[in-house]
């Protein structure tokens, strides 16, 4: 049985729309007009229990509103939605104590102490008796390896240390349900790294289900079989990266590096031209017409180098989000 | 709220408060407004006091008490809310299983246990120069007192929390805590006990909150005389205190409600 679920989840949201200026100050003053944003749209999915699912999507995709919709944070505009058997927007304890929210650009930490004592706020919160709290502070701080930095301010911790604590913070309470959103912005290649292999870990070790939204295809890479792409508040994609990439690229990319330099109408019959210096040379082709197209080139052209590949997902989508709207 | 978790976050909201510690003194430093009203209303009545129908011990003790009142019932909550809900903070406290008013509660308590030293060293100066205005009120008189400042900083706390809860609305929720600030300021006995106001406003402003905010529980604390042909009598005043409590809880817990569903975790 699904440990999220949303059906037909809708936000709309509705923001006052001013116009610069004196004459638009004073129109917003005397008769506001308002507009509907619709920031999600009719988005439906659902989650198995210890599912790591990537959630992606460029800026003002939906992505963070559809996490705060699946927390509870926010009510939905029309849609169903439940999260470990609950409501989320009702807020019930059992909810709250199954689910953690993440946001890599915010913090829970109290800024002028030490990490340590926002956990003990958490674990009275949640509570959790202190040898309890003792035994999973050391078990999860071992897992991010965070030591001294639990007794110093948080103001004092580097950026990748303060997300680690972070993460300690919000997964005291051994949550089922894991919303992450952006937790490696910002962190250096490293940290984030680092950051990656504690989320793996720590799905392997309590089965915990994931969603992570991330502008870093690494994460996604390293962390999710599965990926949700969401484009202009509806979702345009459920399914594997491998999937996602043959959808926006029905085409591979061939390498070839010629013997002689060739005019740009020649190598257009074989395909779409992505760029030309040159002696080498990329094109676009068809995947049906892959095998045909590339033995008319071994053929027909002074080859001394060929290489297929698929473009990197980055690129993709990159170019699916330029592209502006995309039929789901 | 369990009292572990009670002591916890106090604990945790006093070592907060303690980085600030600096600050916090000159908070209550700047408090000070009471001992100015005392020299204005000392020099008005020729040093007398008679004509609020106070000695001169018992208006010096009153102002001293408004200031102390003042101290363990100020209430930041507004400010505090607006930036947590602006800057992000509010999102993470929302999904806690702990209402986030219980934090600000315990923010305030913490803080004001942090103002106590400078409060005493404030009194024990107050005492040194006027010793004529002490007066033991007796256990019974010093639990009256912590009781009344008690409620005193409840009332406080739920109507400024009632503020507060607009910023579910408004980004800019604390302009409307001005709405409060006059009406307290001269509703309450801040700058005059109640006794000085003309009769009718007197009775007008005993139907509202304002005078047990500062007026009432410094009357309680200086152990002035209360009951018949005084403005307030003790029980009365206490019953008016627990009837507004029991009036501005519901009506908060109704506003966050109705707030909470409009939420839209902006900046968040």
């Amino acid at each position: 049985m699904a440990i999220v679920m949303a059906r037909g989840l809708r936000k709309t949201f509705r923001v006052a729309d001013k116009q610069p200026g004196l004459m638009g100050t004073l129109r917003h003053l005397v008769r506001r007009r308002w507009r509907s944003v619709e920031a999600v749209r009719d988005v439906s999915f659902s989650i198995e229990p210890g599912e790591v699912v990537g959630f992606l999507g460029p800026n003002g995709a939906g992505k963070t509103t559809t996490l705060k919709l699946l927390s509870g944070l926010i009510h939905p505009s029309a849609g169903e939605v439940m999260v470990a058997g609950h409501r989320p927007f009702r807020r019930r304890r059992p909810f709250l104590e199954s689910i953690t929210l993440v946001m890599g650009q915010k913090q829970q930490l109290i800024w002028d102490l030490p990490p340590l004592d926002s956990l003990r706020v958490n674990a009275a919160v949640y509570g959790i008796d202190d040898l309890e709290a003792r035994r999973r502070v050391a078990e999860l701080a071992e897992m991010l390896e965070l030591g001294e930095e639990l007794t110093r301010p948080v103001r004092k911790l580097s950026l990748g240390q303060r997300m680690k604590a972070e993460l300690l913070a919000a997964l005291l309470h051994r949550p089922r349900v894991l919303f992450l959103d952006e937790p490696t912005l910002g962190l250096d290649v490293n940290a984030q790294a680092r950051v990656r292999q504690f989320l793996a870990d720590y799905n392997r070790r309590t089965g915990a289900t994931v969603l992570l939204t991330s502008h870093y295809m690494a994460d996604i890479t390293a962390l999710c079989p599965r990926v949700l792409l969401i484009h202009q508040g509806a979702l345009f994609h459920d399914g594997g990266l491998a999937e996602l990439s043959e959808r926006l690229a029905p085409w591979r990319q061939v390498r070839l590096e010629l013997g002689a330099v060739l005019p740009a109408e020649q190598l257009a019959a074989y395909g779409e031209i992505e760029s030309l210096e040159g002696r080498e040379v990329r094109l676009l082709i068809p995947r049906e017409r892959l095998t045909a197209t590339v033995s008319r080139l071994l053929t027909q052209l002074p080859v001394l180098d060929l290489e297929v590949s698929d473009p990197p997902i980055e690129e993709l989508i990159g170019r699916l989000f330029r592209q502006g709207t995309v039929e789901p | 709220m369990r009292w572990r978790l009670a002591r916890t976050l106090w604990l945790v909201q006093f070592a907060y408060m303690a980085e600030y510690r600096a600050e916090i003194a000159l908070w209550a430093l700047s408090g000070v407004l009471p001992f100015i009203m005392l020299g204005l209303w000392s020099a008005a009545g020729n040093g007398t006091g008679l004509e609020l129908g106070l000695s001169p011990a018992e208006l010096g003790r009153y102002f001293l008490c408004v200031f102390v009142v003042r101290q363990f019932s100020v209430v930041w909550v507004v400010w505090q809310f607006e930036e947590d809900a602006l800057q992000g903070r509010l999102s993470p406290y929302l999904l806690q299983p702990l209402h986030p008013l219980w934090r600000y509660v315990a923010a305030h308590q913490a803080e004001q246990a942090t103002r106590l030293p400078f409060v005493l060293l404030i009194a024990s100066l107050f005492f040194a120069l006027q010793p004529q205005a002490f007066a033991w009120p007796g256990p019974a008189g010093v639990l009256l007192g912590v009781l009344a400042v008690g409620l005193a900083f409840a009332i406080n706390f739920l109507l400024q929390s009632l503020i507060a809860t607009l910023c579910f609305w408004s980004e800019r929720a604390s302009a409307l805590e001005r709405l409060l600030y006059v009406p307290t300021v001269f509703l309450s006995g801040l700058v005059a006990p109640l006794q000085a106001f003309p009769p009718e406003l007197r009775r007008l402003a005993l139907h509202t909150p304002f005078p047990y905010l500062i007026g009432f529980p410094a009357q309680v604390l200086a152990g002035n005389p209360m009951g018949e042909g005084q403005t307030f009598d003790l029980a009365a005043g206490f019953a008016a205190m627990a009837l507004w409590i029991a009036l501005l809880l519901p009506l908060l817990a109704l506003l966050w409600g109705a707030g909470v569903r409009r939420y839209s975790a902006m900046g968040a």
